[in-house]
């Protein structure tokens, strides 16, 4: 048997080489940008912009008309700047996006766990 | 699989944020009852992951992109409900700061993707490993739990859409909202999830439960709750 300080240890290195992993995946996500650009394939399906919606049915309907642009996000498409068409430029961006919104992610879910669990203090 | 703003009606998304909530209510108790705060760590990760791996778009060649989610692998290593928080998260985060699915369907794309999908990939898992389950067979529930649940995710999220039409259109007969019916919307859907990025989803989903049946098999919410295995 593992003493209680043993377990504790191995859970740590554990945790610590996922996090390594998750890194790595980070690192990796320009995959996400380049392999739709080589493929030169569309939007994920009934994610259309409006006007790309207007290209598939003729009309752009009225309620997304006035929903689509209802929310301006910080860094829309995971890109700090949408009109630069570079894929160098853009892979770069999604992987500074990426990170940022892994490393938030990471932290508001431990907070709001820290709020929801007690036990085991 | 994000459904963005303006493609549901009110009629749909106001519904499903009553759902959401409702289920989110539930999740926190029985976090609070199942979750030990040696393993919150482990849920920050699961939550990242999520984050992460639905940023890896792939393309179907000539056709749409799109991506596996992480709440099949999060829901057997940590529990349906534990998932339905970590994905929750995620799906908020990739809505409200990279405008990744509309702020009016957050209740839709979180009860698709952070409440129906855990749910449906461990209950198909939990199928698998009655008996004590040889290792081969956990791996393979576990790739059949992930394909099938991001399939039946899809396919929902189809319906969602589908229905839209039929909910509220213009006198002219212009939809109002996602332009497709069910006859469109579902087959799109499960189609393209079912050719690639279900796949993606079994195996990463297989690929990580034998990660940690290798390394912290002690962990594993589905074997504690009940699931058999042998360590063979």
């Amino acid at each position: 048997m593992l003493s209680g300080r043993e377990v504790n240890m191995r859970t740590n290195k554990l945790q610590k080489k996922i996090l390594v992993i998750l890194l790595l995946l980070c690192l990796l996500t320009p995959i996400g940008i380049l392999l739709p650009a080589f493929f030169n394939t569309g939007d994920a399906w009934g994610e259309w912009s409006a006007q790309t919606v207007k290209e598939l049915v003729g009309y752009v309907p009225k309620g997304l008309a006035k929903y689509s642009d209802l929310w301006k996000a910080p860094l829309p498409d995971y890109s700090v700047n949408r009109e630069d068409s570079s894929i160098v430029h853009r892979s770069g961006y999604y992987l500074v996006s990426g990170i940022i919104g892994a490393t938030i992610t990471y932290i508001v879910m431990l907070i709001i766990c820290r709020f929801i669990i007690r036990n085991g203090e | 699989m994000h459904i963005p703003d303006g493609y549901l009606s009110p009629q749909t998304y106001i519904p499903l944020y009553g759902v959401f909530a409702a289920a989110v209510t539930v999740a926190v108790k029985k976090v609070k009852k199942e979750v030990s705060a040696r393993d919150i760590p482990y849920l920050g990760m699961a939550a990242a992951f999520s984050f992460i791996i639905m940023m890896f778009n792939l393309p179907i060649p000539g056709g749409t992109t799109g991506h596996a989610v992480g709440s099949a692998v999060i829901a057997i290593l940590f529990g349906p409900w534990a998932a339905v928080v970590a994905v929750s998260v995620a799906l908020i985060i990739q809505s409200l700061i990279f405008g990744d699915g509309g702020i009016t369907a957050i209740g839709a794309n979180c009860f698709n993707m952070a409440v129906f999908m855990p749910f449906t990939a461990y209950y198909i898992f939990r199928l698998f490993n009655f008996n004590p389950a040889k290792k081969s067979r956990v791996l393979f529930g576990a790739f059949i739990s992930g394909y099938l649940s991001l399939v039946m995710a899809a396919i929902l999220t189809g319906i969602e859409f589908g229905i839209q039409p039929l909910i509220a259109s213009s006198s002219d007969g212009r939809a109002l909202y996602c332009p497709y019916d069910l006859k469109i919307a579902v087959p799109a859907m499960a189609l393209e999830h079912m050719l690639l990025f279900g796949i993606i989803e079994g195996l990463i989903t297989a690929l990580i439960v034998r990660y940690f049946l290798r390394n912290e098999p002690g962990l594993i919410y589905a074997f504690r709750k009940g699931g058999k295995y042998e360590n063979k």
